[in-house]
């Protein structure tokens, strides 16, 4: 696998006649992770979509680059922010889709662990309606995490789950995605705190580095400067949508 | 309970039936008391089972050839853009002929036997079944096609993977028109020419005042439609448990 590159967005996004965004420049730097936050419709999902170079609803005029300069979306994982799972398939079927859909032999013995990390050990061989919607973003995220690639983009991946849960989530995936360019998106302030190397804020004019804790991620749910970090941050957000 | 309610059903149109004979006195030779009918369906039961095997072949191997011909063409339909723009418009427009003014040309090209019924049959579901079915495969999310394109999948296996499982319950609602339609088909051919199948018979009866037999055929022809849509409701009923996995759920998947 080649290094993850470093990948940076520039330009700006209309929908209609209307600006969403920009111009604006979002970076991400090489093997590090970023957390994306902002209000509700403000364009993080966008973001995502056009760095994996996928039709938007709007007009974007600007660059997606990697510091390599080789091309991007066959780098990705990406895990959208709906499951996005098939009905008709196991939940471990659902897990290797993308080998199936390259027309690989995928890796079951990979997807049984990685599905035992996240916790659907019991459930590989059930149907999707018999799972939670935790559940169900959890097998989601397998299926993300099971993609070895070096840029992986996730967004609000443990919005559907429990605090336990999503702790453990978050933990399992710095550990299996270590060394990679992720982005993550989220507009939970302890998560991001939690994970980023990089904090970015985004708002329509721009998107604003937010200074992380001192220490390095994954940090502790109890280090009293991540909490103060998160404090602060949720103050901030607090502000912002007044 | 259902069948119950069905046998009530037609007890009592057997009876309104019978009523509507006895009070208007309507001779037998324009309408048969059920009970004539009846006799007559027993005195010439290997005669309707013959003819009726040879509709039921016609209608059966018709459903199997349009549908095999018309899930071809939607998936052809589906994985191509220029197909699809091409070919949509070419295959509304020929459903502007209709199919039964083709009956006498049918007879012509295939002759009187089974092979211009199955054909008649075919054309008449073909379009049902491509419309329906081309529908589903090109109906999936949205995001569903993002994703797969991000994780590099070859259009043929999206096609396999993805677009067929999921609109196997529109090829269904392709199939239960398919099984109204296709008797019909199969019978018009035979009016149009044939020595054998329901449609012939029911022709043969009316023209030696065998009205009796007739109205016999009749509900022999409306039983094998009725049994048909039975059998491939159950048919579509499976597709759609497959596409939304609760066949998997039973534990009656695919076996891997
Ligand atoms: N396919 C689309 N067509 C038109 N508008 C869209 C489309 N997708 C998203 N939008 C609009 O773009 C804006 C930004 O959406 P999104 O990027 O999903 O926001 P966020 O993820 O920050 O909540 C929203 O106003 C949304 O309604
Ligand atoms: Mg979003």
């Amino acid at each position: 696998m080649t290094p993850p590159p470093a990948i940076t967005l520039q330009g700006s996004y209309t929908l209609g006649d209307t600006r969403l965004f920009g111009p604006l420049s979002v970076h991400l730097p090489a093997g590090q992770w970023t957390c994306l936050l902002g209000p509700s419709g403000v364009g993080k999902s966008t973001i995502l979509r056009l760095i994996l170079d996928l039709s938007t609803g709007g007009q974007f005029t600007g660059s997606v680059q990697a510091d390599d300069g080789q091309p991007l979306p066959d780098r990705i994982s990406y895990m959208a922010q709906s499951d996005l799972l098939l009905p008709w398939l196991t939940v471990l079927e659902n897990t290797v889709l993308g080998a199936r859909l390259r027309g690989e032999t995928p890796d079951m013995d990979r997807a049984r662990h990685l599905l035992t990390r996240v916790g659907l050990e019991a459930h590989q061989t059930k149907t999707l309606a018999a799972l939670s919607g935790g559940m169900r973003q959890r097998a989601a995220l397998a299926r993300a995490l099971i993609e070895d690639r070096p840029v992986v983009l996730l967004d609000e991946p443990f919005s559907a789950l429990d605090a336990g849960t999503r702790a453990d989530m978050q933990e399992l995936a710095a550990e299996v995605l270590q060394d990679k360019t992720v982005l993550l998106v989220t507009h939970d302030p302890a998560e991001a705190t939690r994970l980023g190397h990089q904090i970015l804020l985004l708002s329509p004019d721009e998107a604003t580095v937010w200074a992380p804790p001192p220490t390095p991620p994954i940090r502790a749910l109890q280090d009293p400067a991540t909490l103060a970090c998160q404090a602060e941050l949720l103050a901030h957000l607090r502000g912002q949508v007044r | 309970m259902r069948v119950l309610y069905g046998l009530a059903a037609l007890l009592l149109g057997l009876l309104l039936w019978q009523l509507l004979v006895w009070i208007t006195g309507t001779p037998h030779f324009i309408l048969p008391s059920p009970l004539r009918v009846a006799q007559a369906a027993y005195a010439s039961r290997a005669l309707i089972l013959e003819h009726a095997t040879v509709t039921a072949t016609e209608v059966v191997l018709g459903l199997i050839l349009g549908t095999i011909l018309g899930a071809i063409t939607a998936i052809q339909l589906a994985s191509s853009q220029w197909a699809q723009r091409l070919l949509l418009p070419i295959l509304v427009f020929t459903q502007a002929v209709p199919v039964f003014a083709l009956a006498p040309i049918l007879t012509l090209w295939f002759g009187y036997g089974m092979a211009s019924k199955i054909v008649m049959a075919v054309l008449i579901i073909y379009f049902p079944v491509t419309s329906a079915f081309h529908d589903g495969l090109t109906r999936v999310d949205s995001g569903l096609l993002d994703l797969a394109r991000t994780m590099g999948a070859t259009r043929w296996q999206v096609m396999r993977r993805i677009r067929i499982p999921h609109a196997l319950p529109s090829l269904g609602t392709g199939l239960r028109l398919a099984a109204v339609y296709a008797p019909i088909g199969a019978v018009i051919g035979e009016w149009v020419g044939a020595s054998k199948g329901l449609g012939y018979l029911m022709l043969l009866a009316n023209g030696r005042v065998k009205i009796d037999l007739m109205f016999a055929s009749l509900i022999a022809l409306a039983l094998l439609t009725v049994v048909l849509h039975k059998l491939v409701a159950i048919l579509a009923d499976h597709l759609s448990a497959y596409a939304s996995g609760s066949s998997l759920q039973k534990g009656l998947g695919p076996k891997k």
